[in-house]
């Protein structure tokens, strides 16, 4: 995946991976780990979380919990790579655009996923994908990552 | 773990709901400091700030907490309204939830007024000061500053200073305190602070020295200037004298104590300017976590079906 951004970027300048919270943090945080180990070029990461542009938020009880979003300095002019863990309804996507839109005019915005598990309830597209699963409406992908949960794995749970 | 409907004060809520609400405006801290200082996550909700009592501060920091929410709200004063007109406080509410609106910050001169209130309108409602009772979200804020500064509230000694009888500050914070593990004393004269107030495990202290010498948190409170015309202190000056906090009177803590005040203050009677604008003082932290701790109380009070969560829950993912 690190390799597939480097290519999608051409390059790292103006690359910027904005990791959703809170798997997504991680896995920016490996991606960028592996571009530096490749490229011997830093890429600023950020954390976004996207709670408070829910489209749900109004109907959700008791209140998520809300995590934290920092993002390195004005978002215009740069390519931002949203990394999360799970592609599912495509919300959660839509609500990191609006955030994003917050933050400066970025010239691209591209999505990484590790999983895509089909289900979408928007017209929205990963560009870089780690694993495709074919998964029901019912089912539940939890992707696991050693940094929060002690060890890395993906689990459908049917 | 929810609020509830309303917040009309800290006596009745657990320290768990109260460490929720610290925890939340964390994240608040950020909005406000971003290039577009707004998030949609109150969108469609219709406010009223409802002020039957002058306040510049905290009429203010609701609104940017609303406004940073994206709720729409409306203010509305004592003086100009109806109310001069003699309305009552429930027939001046029931006409604004006439409107359609889903919450009402209120503030005014009659203690339990915001909680008369609540139990009588739908909409939720939240305590911005009622008479000498509570001012929950200013202890909020308060507390918040604390654990900013000192990263922990619990075992830490602070003392309130000055007119605790009539503050309904010095009030939520002594609940919110408490609950939350601190040790709390008070220091005064004798004529402002309340009877039998020991027998709360509250310390009293009647020099300001001592305070002191025992406190990590000074919480200086204003001196109501009211109450000398009604003999409580027989003098401005005379009370910077026994009571002020100056920086002279500092020197003699043996620890980096912290000063807080919440507003108005009245410089070179409760506290000297040098001690107000000096090292020591966190005053200004105050009122900026006051933006994101009222929005974190809004943000938790406002809307919300739990049998709706479940459904929405569902799929897996973060999603």
């Amino acid at each position: 995946m690190a390799v597939e951004i480097l290519e999608l970027a051409r390059g790292t300048d103006d690359l910027l991976l904005v990791g959703i919270q809170r798997r997504g943090v991680e896995l920016a945080e490996r991606i960028a780990r592996l571009i530096e180990k490749e490229e011997g070029v830093a890429v600023p990461r950020g954390a976004l979380d996207i709670t408070l542009y829910r489209d749900d938020l109004g109907t959700v009880g008791p209140k998520p919990v809300i995590g934290e979003t920092h993002l390195p300095g004005d978002l215009t002019g740069k390519h931002v790579v949203i990394v999360d863990d799970v592609l599912y309804t495509g919300r959660t996507v839509r609500a990191a655009l609006d955030e994003l839109a917050d933050f400066g005019r970025p010239k691209r915005i591209s999505l990484c996923v590790l999983v895509d598990r089909g289900g979408r309830e928007l017209p929205i597209q990963a560009d870089i994908v780690g694993k495709v699963l074919k998964t029901a409406p019912g089912d539940r992908v939890d992707v696991q990552v050693e940094e929060l949960d002690g060890r890395d794995q993906v689990d459908l749970v049917r | 773990m929810s609020l509830g409907k309303d917040l009309t004060g800290l006596e009745h809520m657990t320290a768990e709901q109260i460490r929720l609400i610290l925890d939340t405006a964390e994240p608040f801290k950020e909005v406000s400091e971003r290039p577009i200082k707004k998030v949609p996550a109150l969108r469609g909700k219709t406010i009223v700030n409802l002020f039957f009592e002058a306040s510049t501060r905290t009429r203010v920091s609701f609104e940017f907490a609303e406004k940073r929410l994206s709720a729409d709200t409306v203010n509305v004063a004592a003086t100009g309204s109806s109310v001069s007109k003699g309305e009552t406080l429930v027939d001046t509410a029931r006409n604004l939830e006439a409107m359609r609106i889903d919450m009402v910050v209120i503030r005014h001169p009659s203690s339990g007024a915001a909680e008369f209130l609540g139990n009588r309108i739908a909409s939720n409602v939240i305590n911005a000061g009622d008479g000498q009772h509570e001012h929950p979200t200013q202890a909020l804020l308060d507390l918040l500053t604390i654990r900013d500064k000192h990263g922990k509230i619990e075992g830490l000694k602070v003392c309130l200073v000055g007119d605790v009888l009539h503050s309904r500050v010095a009030r939520s914070n002594l609940w919110g305190l408490t609950k939350l593990g601190a040790e709390v004393a008070v220091c005064g004269p004798w004529t402002l602070l309340p009877r039998g107030i020991e027998e709360l495990g509250v310390k009293v202290f009647g020099r300001i020295e001592a305070a002191i010498e025992w406190a990590d948190v000074l919480n200086v409170l204003r001196l109501q200037l009211e109450r000398m015309e009604k003999g409580f202190i027989p003098s401005l000056r005379e009370y910077y004298r026994v009571f002020g906090v100056t920086p002279e009177r500092l020197e003699r803590s043996p620890r980096a104590i912290t000063i807080m005040h919440p507003g108005p203050m009245n410089r070179g009677v409760e506290i000297d300017s040098r001690v107000a604008d000096g090292p020591h003082s966190v005053i200004l932290d105050q009122v900026t976590n006051g933006v994101a701790v009222r929005m974190a109380v809004l943000y938790l009070l406002a809307g919300g079906r739990a049998e709706l969560a479940d459904a929405a829950k569902g799929g897996g993912g973060t999603e």
